[in-house]
């Protein structure tokens, strides 16, 4: 790990995907505008992964899972953490040597390290998406998740995506050989006013870590939940075509109520609020959310429905 | 006779799979080319994360060719006939032969299908194959249509004889088959072309891959033993680890580490399984502490710094790892010794069954029913009350949160820690065994008492709400536990009566209903009776009795009868269930007969045994068994059987006929023969012998006693007409015939014996 390729900060880790991905000719996205719980919410990935449309995208999605987090105190647990994400369809045949030149860019050598792909089936009961592939070793830690998407929202892939996910925080502190998270280079060590992860994010993981397990008004999310999914069913309910007569189907801001919805769900989960046997009927609520989005997004142009 | 080599290579295939894909691809492969009509010397097949490989020797060129005679229309037959024929044949009227039949002239066709070359049937067997490959799970990839378990990239195909290598022309949704292999996939990524599988072999292993997974198995063993060696430690074996890891390779680089101090002392099954479920590190044992010291990893590359970097990348996982073990371990020490009572709490909210309660409750019935059991057993009743309320209580510690497998694992240190005896402590490990067939039983008196009550709670509170498993469907794996306590039961040699033991199991479920409805009403007993449907003042009355039998342990078993009298609405439902309980103690019988039919003992031979008294004491219904099956073994047995078959026949039909039962009275001074009289000796011996040798269950001396008969009873039949015209001789007879069906009672119920 002493090579001199090797980066710097989390930031440079960040900005070298960015790059070596924008030179593989995906679109560089911005991170979502909404809570999710990992990079596979974003529209651009749930969405664009159906239909028929080659996409290639890539992003950084700030995500949120609220019960993991720890007030700031575990090295490697986070209740805000970021992913990188990268979906192209269809899923091209050299994807798994694309991927590793994308480790070599951020200076994990292949040829010094020992990189494995391990079995590991990826599924979304909340999306109703599921996909075959691996979590990627690097000597023993999991630095990806790369899979091969068949189902989003009930609909079949078809081309099939290739998705790939990394855990910045994990991949970055391996890079770097920190030991805590919040010991972190956040931006360069040299740099006029260098920040640690810890300055940026330590005090916000203690917000919200006490905010999520014992602050966060439940009845109040309850009702955020009921809205999101009325709201959501709303939308899809309404009239495709607008009044002036144009056909506009309105998938993504349904979508975002679909989001929504499942931000507040893990919150909820969260605050211990929520049942075994609740939990099930919770997440099948999400995803009839899911699917019925889906299925209106598949008749829009950005699916390549032919009007 | 040419070689054929198959290489199918695509993207990492999970290691669980790959043993099975072997197997597959050599069926469908073979299986295809014998009905295409080849034959072929040898097979052998191999698998590496990344390929998929068959080799065959000594494959025939060509399939031969066949000659088939068709007869057809007479000579005489319309000319639309003759017609048909030449279509459906595809020849010529030429072609056709005319032969004489029994009716007259009739055509022949002789079709000749010339032999095909092996490349045709192999590429058609192959796609074939590729096409329909089962495997557990299949995907699609880019904007293709093929299914594989994973993106297919390249197939190898080429027959090779003395001539040299030809590929097999094939292509497959785009893949057109080659004589080109890749090696490792860092190490040596450059394609090479090969010309048989020898060459394959040896290329393919200086381009580092090491094609045979069990010389993978055994290069791993052998370098991670001499790693483990030079530090005076010992690998603990795990077979299941070294196929998967093995799997996950293609040019295995064992690497030894060391775990840290720090992590000593924490429980060698933690660090075992943390080690092998995140990491799939084997562990090393140092056999003078005894304790788990170092670790093997396998790494898939060789480096230019000899793996210094993989195995310092392993070591910080490794202690990321451990650190959070040693927490949940320092954290559950501190609740174990504090006594545990958040965690009972905890399992409170905990659902067990929806119908059945939480794990506190179903903790309370298995406590109260190891107390009931443990006299039983040899087992001290207040221990064994204890044990039970202990043995799941880790379920709510950190660890077992992190690894379920290690539950009651961990309830041992637990229990210990809190300070409770080593038999209370074992219990808690050892009261989930036996887990199948042949794990190990048990054999604790307050281990077999928590265990047997587990098991037996679990049976009759889905047979109370009607949850039995049907045809494949077992999703509470009641089978298992049906299974766990015939073993518990046969191998400790336990007698009692299981269907008591299961009725005060299902006593316990109802007892537990009642206290439930009045609970979940807030005590409104009016409500709470209306649920149940019991009047309020019944319920009243019930509950305090229940409360004393369900948790306390201080009544004496009479006592409790006197408790039962005391709730009859629960009485009167738990009766209502003890014909649900009959049906219980059938499929125990139905797995009991699975089992001893897996030791030798025929099912009919164990029907015959079951449909005797005393069938819920399963020692000896397997006593009776053995004995019965051995005696049928002789030529003795066998023929007694036909003899005892043959008089209840007899006996069945006259009983039938004249509508009186024969059972008594058979006189020796109305026998006529010879014959009749030594049968009258014979079972005035044989009979007592029966009685005693049954009383004192000495089952191989009763069979011989009964075997005994059987010259008597062969030359009786001989002899003799049981149905003569003298209607005092006859009804003797009869009577001496019940005489015998009497003995084989005693037995079994021959009836049911087959043949």
């Amino acid at each position: 790990m002493t090579s001199p390729n090797r980066p710097r900060s989390f930031q440079e880790v960040i900005l070298r995907l960015q790059n070596y991905w924008a030179g593989q000719g995906c679109a560089i996205l911005q991170p979502y505008d909404m809570e999710v719980g990992a990079g596979t919410f974003h529209p651009a990935t749930t969405l664009r992964a159906l239909g028929s449309k080659p996409w290639a995208a890539a992003y950084v999605q700030p995500s949120r899972r609220p019960t993991d987090g720890r007030y700031g105190e575990n090295p490697n647990r986070l209740q805000h953490y970021y992913q990188y994400q990268v979906i192209i369809k269809p899923s091209p045949a050299s994807l798994q040597e694309l991927y590793l030149g994308s480790l070599r860019a951020i200076g994990l050598d292949p040829m010094i390290h020992d990189v494995r792909f391990v079995e590991d089936d990826w599924e979304s009961p909340t999306l109703g998406a599921w996909g075959l592939g691996w979590e990627v070793w690097c000597d023993g830690m999991e630095v990806s998740q790369f899979t091969y998407f068949q189902q989003v929202g009930g609909h079949d892939c078809r081309p099939v995506s290739g998705e790939l996910t990394y855990g910045l925080e994990r991949l970055a502190m391996y890079v770097l050989g920190v030991e805590h998270v919040m010991d972190m280079p956040f931006n360069d060590p040299d740099a006029a006013i260098p920040l640690s992860y810890g300055d940026v994010f330590r005090q916000t993981e203690q917000e919200y870590s006490r905010w999520n397990f014992d602050q966060a008004d439940t009845d109040t999310l309850f009702r955020h939940f009921e809205d999101a999914e009325a709201e959501c069913a709303r939308i899809l309910g309404a009239d495709e075509t607008d009044s002036a007569g144009r056909r506009i189907p309105m998938a993504h801001p349904a979508y975002d109520q679909c989001i929504k919805a499942s931000h507040v769900f893990n919150l909820l989960d969260a605050r211990g609020v929520i049942s075994v046997t609740e939990r099930q009927a919770y997440i099948g609520r999400v995803r009839a959310l899911a699917k019925a989005c889906a299925d209106l997004f598949v008749t829009t142009d950005a699916a390549g429905a032919q009007a | 006779m040419p070689d054929l080599l198959i290489e199918l290579f695509s993207e990492e295939i999970p290691a669980r799979m790959q043993s099975r894909a072997r197997a597959d691809l050599k069926r469908l492969i073979t299986d295809g080319l014998v009905e295409g009509g080849l034959t072929y010397a040898s097979a052998g097949t191999f698998s590496t994360p990344r390929r998929l490989v068959l080799a065959i020797e000594g494959l025939t060129a060509h399939s031969p060719t066949t000659r088939e005679e068709r007869k057809g229309p007479r000579v005489d037959a319309p000319e639309k006939a003759l017609e048909g024929f030449l279509r459906s044949a595809g020849l010529t009227r030429d072609q056709l032969e005319k032969r004489d039949d029994k009716k007259g002239q009739v055509w022949f066709a002789t079709i000749e299908k010339p032999g095909r070359p092996a490349a045709e049937i192999v590429a058609e067997v192959l796609e074939s194959a590729i096409r329909n490959f089962p495997w557990p799970k299949s995907m699609r990839w880019g904007d293709g249509p093929l299914r594989w378990v994973r993106p297919l990239h390249s197939i190898l195909c080429i027959l090779t004889d003395e001539t040299g290598a030809s590929v097999v022309p094939l292509t497959v949704e785009g893949i057109t088959a080659g004589d080109t292999a890749r090696g490792h996939r860092f190490m040596s990524p450059e394609p090479f072309a090969v010309s048989g599988y020898e060459d394959y072999a040896a290329k393919l292993r200086r381009a580092r891959v090491m094609l045979d997974q069990d010389e993978r198995e055994a290069a791993i063993r052998q370098e991670a033993d001499s790693l483990a060696f030079a530090r005076g430690w010992e690998i603990v074996p795990d077979d299941g680890l070294m196929s998967e890891v093995a799997g996950l390779v293609e040019w295995p680089v064992p690497l030894m580490g060391v775990i840290e101090e720090r992590f000593l002392d924490l429980p060698p099954e933690v660090l075992q399984t943390s080690m092998k479920e995140h990491q799939k590190f084997f562990s090393a044992r140092n056999p003078k502490t005894g304790r788990i010291e170092g670790f093997v990893t396998v790494a898939n590359i060789e480096t230019a710094d000899d793996g210094a970097t993989i195995l310092a990348g392993n070591q910080r996982v490794l202690a990321a790892r451990l650190s959070d073990a040693a927490f949940f371990w320092e954290n559950d020490l501190r609740d174990a010794k504090a006594g545990m009572e958040e965690w009972a709490e905890g399992l409170k909210s905990v659902t067990f069954h929806g119908q059945l309660g939480s794990q506190a409750d179903r903790i309370t019935r298995i406590a109260a029913l190891a107390r009931k059991i443990a006299p039983l057993v040899g087992a001290d009743p207040d221990q064994a009350e204890q044990a039970a309320q202990l043995a799941k209580l880790d379920l709510r510690s950190a660890m077992v949160g992190e690894f379920p497998e290690l539950q009651g694992i961990m309830g041992r240190y637990y229990a210990k820690a809190a300070g409770h005896a080593d038999a209370v402590a074992d219990a808690a490990r050892d009261h989930y065994s036996p887990l199948g067939p042949s794990d190990a039983v048990p054999s604790a008196p307050v281990s077999v008492a928590v265990a047997l009550a587990d098991k037996i709670d679990m049976l009759t509170g889905f047979w109370a709400i009607d949850e039995k498993p049907t045809g494949s469907k077992d999703p509470f794996a009641l089978r298992r536990a049906a299974l766990g306590v015939i073993r518990l039961v046969l191998v400790n040699h336990l007698r009692f009566n299981l269907l008591n033991t299961i009725q005060q199991g299902t006593r316990l479920v109802q007892q537990q209903r009642f206290l439930a409805a009045v609970e979940d009403t807030g005590a409104d007993y009016e409500k709470a009776a209306a649920v149940l449907g019991v009047s309020a003042d019944t319920l009243k009355d019930s509950k305090n009795a229940i409360r004393r039998d369900l948790l306390s342990a201080e009544e004496e078993e009479v006592e409790r009868q006197k408790l039962y009298e005391m709730m009859p609405a629960v009485e009167a439902a738990a009766q209502k269930l003890f014909a649900a309980d009959a049906d219980l103690l059938a499929f125990l019988h139905d797995r009991l007969k699975v089992h001893l039919r897996d030791q030798g003992i025929r099912h009919d031979i164990i029907d015959a045994v079951l449909a005797q008294p005393g069938n819920d004491d399963l020692v000896q219904v397997v006593n009776r068994a053995t004995a019965l099956n051995e005696m049928l073994k002789t030529e003795d047995g066998l023929n007694l059987t036909q003899g005892l078959k043959r008089a209840g026949n007899i006996l069945a039909q006259a009983e039938g006929k004249d509508g009186v039962e024969y059972s008594f009275g058979a006189d020796p001074k109305f026998a006529e023969t010879g014959e009749e009289r030594a049968l009258f000796t014979a079972l005035d011996t044989a009979e007592p012998a029966i009685r005693g040798a049954m009383e004192a269950e000495d089952f191989p001396a009763a069979m011989t006693a009964i075997a005994g008969l059987r010259a008597p009873i062969d030359a009786f039949f001989e002899a003799v007409q049981v149905n003569t015209d003298n209607q005092i001789v006859r009804r003797n007879r009869l009577n001496l015939l019940s005489r015998i069906r009497e003995a084989g009672r005693q037995i079994a119920d021959f009836t049911r014996i087959e043949g």
